[in-house]
């Protein structure tokens, strides 16, 4: 076992800002689709939209750092060991079998976390942006009025933007479950907290390909 | 020094955007200021006209008054009589019908029925003297009533069953030295009381408004801005703008709220935006019959009870107002009433005499309009329901003759006898009458205009933004979001989020057992 420093500074600030900014709209969105009342419908709806924002300006931030930190790469899916790590979640970890990859900053996300987070990445979270700012900018025509969009009814818009959320919703929940899933329940919780991580040991070459890489990367 | 200068532009960020957050603006809406400034300045008369020689007589009967005013304003009563206050009817094209002539001569309400053959007592609110049948003539201009509207002397009042003729105890001369422009009152004599009583028709335009408070109506209110009937309703050559959907049919000089407010009143663009489909009255009138009750139901096929003597009677409500009378059937009337909201588009359709109806209950009139059409919005409307005579046979819905000055002359109230009342309404318009008749629903459709509320009574979002009985719950054709959910979805939805909970709680219980195995 080794402590490794495995999420820098603006990794952690992007989770948790973005963590917290998605608790909001799903508190806010679920009150303004009228599942439960707490701030007030008028109240949730101008929170909704503030948040909005703030979600679209720190996503804008978070893509700028994963293409030129190149941390994009982590999300490459790959189908080798996918098999494995299913395999390990459902019996695997049952049996007390070890974790069948290794975490490491070159690579912090096993097979199945890559598949889902750019499952997050491409498909839930750009549902629900794209549906929002439809929403957003919704309007129909009115004979005095401009049409920005009309051609998309706007219960289909709903729907869309209704669906992303409980997608979201679920990932949200099998996520947090999962963080339990690391060396200890916490262990994963207190790196993305801490930025470190206690980690199982690598073998040495793997670790000086890494080193090269961090050298490539701050030269 | 770099430190200094990142530390002064930081700071100087920060204090500008601290100023703009905790700076709250005391917000002054532009438009409406402007507004009620214009609206301070009450219009006064250019013109004594008790100073005028040729009205210091004694006017002997209401035809001299109009032979004088016409004697100085001599072209005015040709628009009078150009006007459908005159002639109860006018020239509209009706959708479904091409051009036809509609008003007050050939279409029916849900109250009264109709004036045919009872314009003895219907012509009170005619703007004439002497209309008591089908002779009356159209093109006499000495029968033009300036006095009903221009009377500024509270003095002029017409007389009851009387073919519109003022009632014989008015000072004529007194009158016709104290003419102006119309008051709330010379306007409300006839539409304050239309049907029978104050604010039987409308609902929301009644003898309240001639002193009421903000919260009843914000713009007639004495505390307010005191607008007068004719500050909106402007007129043209005595064309007088807006429609009454009562006897109206076309999107046609329609008096609406965007003649004095903007199509974007709110500092708040999300509320702008509900413009496009919901209608400034839908919010702004979240009730009507504010200070009186107003008649929302009427079954004339109760009518015709006697008392042990044989002779009518009547009863009343809590509030005062008759439930029953032996005339006229039974009703019921509400105060504080929410409106029923439909799309409406300014057109309206009606029953006209001589029509046969198929569906029921029949629509006395109807809003035309749905979601899909770029020119309907969402409107707030009184609901008129109750029932009326019918013939089963030709399919028509009956004028009877209900009113007569004597007994035996086969009308209802005073015969009480819908058989010969049915066939000597309907003989008198020419129509056929088969013999038989009986009882049928109908339904008459009042837009709400009046009795704007103040902004901060205004209906509240949730008020229709909610799954829960809303007030546009029966308003469809339109995705509201907090009213409507996909079924499809929230299944989906909710199936996965409890399978997504069922899935951590069970690989919870097999670590944990798996580890006591262990």
């Amino acid at each position: 076992m080794r402590k490794v420093y495995i999420y820098r500074k603006f990794e952690r600030f992007w989770h948790w800002s973005q963590a917290a900014l998605i608790f909001f709209l799903a508190l806010t969105g679920f009150e303004v689709h009228d599942s439960f009342s707490l701030f007030g419908f008028e109240n949730a709806v101008i929170y909704h939209r503030v948040a909005s924002y703030l979600l679209l300006g720190l996503i804008a931030f978070s893509i700028f750092w994963h293409f030129t930190t190149g941390e994009w790469k982590q999300y490459i899916p790959t189908i080798s060991k996918l098999k494995m790590q299913i395999q390990y979640y459902t019996v695997g970890m049952f049996k007390g079998a070890p974790h069948p990859t290794i975490k490491s900053p070159r690579k912090k996300l096993n097979p199945l976390q890559a598949m889902v987070y750019i499952g997050f990445k491409l498909i839930m979270a750009p549902i629900v942006i794209l549906s929002g700012l439809l929403f957003m900018y919704y309007k129909t025509f009115d004979v005095n009025d401009t049409i920005i969009i009309s051609s998309i009814p706007l219960n289909i818009i709903a729907i869309v933007h209704t669906l992303g959320a409980f997608l979201l919703l679920a990932f949200i929940i099998v996520h947090v479950y999962m963080t339990t899933t690391g060396h200890t329940p916490t262990s994963n919780l207190k790196g993305m907290i801490t930025g470190w991580e206690l980690l199982e040991e690598e073998n040495i070459s793997v670790d000086k390909q890494e080193k090269n890489d961090h050298d490539e990367r701050t030269t | 020094m770099i430190k200094v200068t990142t530390f002064i532009v930081l700071a100087t960020v920060l204090i500008l955007l601290s100023v703009n957050l905790l700076h709250e603006d005391d917000p002054i809406n532009k438009a409406q200021y402007e507004l009620k400034q214009k609206y301070i300045f009450k219009p006064t008369a250019k013109v004594d006209h008790s100073q005028f020689d040729v009205l210091k007589k004694e006017f002997k009967t209401p035809q001299e008054v109009t032979e004088t005013c016409i004697s100085c304003h001599n072209e005015r009563h040709i628009e009078v009589m150009h006007s459908n206050h005159w002639n109860w009817d006018r020239l509209e094209y009706v959708e479904g019908k091409g051009i036809a002539k509609l008003g007050k001569k050939n279409v029916i309400n849900n109250f009264c029925i109709g004036s045919s053959g009872n314009e003895q007592a219907c012509a009170k609110c005619h703007i004439g003297f002497g209309m008591d049948g089908n002779t009356f003539d159209f093109n006499n201009a000495r029968n033009v009533d300036c006095m009903v509207c221009h009377d500024k002397s509270e003095e002029y009042i017409k007389g009851a069953s009387m073919a519109g003729y003022p009632d014989r105890h008015v000072n004529l001369t007194q009158v016709a030295q104290h003419v102006g422009r119309p008051d709330k009152i010379n306007c409300g004599s006839c539409h304050f009381y239309s049907g029978g009583g104050n604010n039987v028709k409308h609902g929301d335009l009644e003898e309240s408004l001639l002193s009421c408070s903000r919260s009843t109506d914000v713009h007639m209110a004495g505390n307010g801005i005191n607008l007068a009937c004719v500050d909106c309703h402007t007129s043209d050559k005595h064309h007088i703008k807006g429609r009454l959907y009562s006897v109206s049919s076309t999107n046609t000089n329609r008096l609406e709220c965007t003649e004095c407010h903007t199509p974007k009143p709110h500092l708040n663009e999300l509320l702008n935006r509900h413009f496009s489909k919901v209608s400034c009255q839908t919010c702004h009138i979240p009730i009507y019959a504010k200070e009186n009750a107003t008649k929302m139901n009427w079954l004339w096929s109760e009518a015709g009870k006697l008392d042990q003597n044989g002779q009518p009677f009547f009863e009343e409500d809590s509030m005062g107002n008759h439930s029953y009378m032996s005339i006229k059937g039974s009703f019921i009337w509400q105060k504080n009433v929410q409106p029923e909201y439909l799309w409406f588009n300014g057109k309206a359709k009606h029953y006209a005499l001589g029509d046969t109806v198929s569906t029921f209950p029949v629509q006395i009139n109807s809003l035309l309009g749905n979601a899909d059409d770029p020119h309907s919005k969402i409107y707030p409307v009184k609901v008129h329901r109750g029932d009326q005579i019918y013939d089963p046979n030709t399919k028509m819905l009956i004028q009877p003759r209900l009113y007569a000055e004597n007994k035996g002359d086969s009308a209802y109230w005073m015969d009480f006898d819908w058989e010969l009342s049915a066939q000597a309404g309907m003989k008198e318009i020419g129509l056929p009458y088969s013999g038989e008749y009986t009882f049928v629903q109908t339904e008459m459709y009042w837009p709400i205009n009046h009795m704007v509320s103040p902004k901060d009574e205004a209906l509240s979002c949730n008020e229709c933004h909610t799954s829960n009985n809303g007030r546009l719950a029966n308003v469809n054709g339109i995705y509201i979001i907090g009213r409507d959910k996909n079924k499809w979805i929230e299944l989906f939805g909710h199936l996965i989020l409890i399978g997504s909970f069922v899935g951590v709680a069970i690989h919870t219980i097999a670590r944990v057992v798996s580890s006591k195995y262990k």
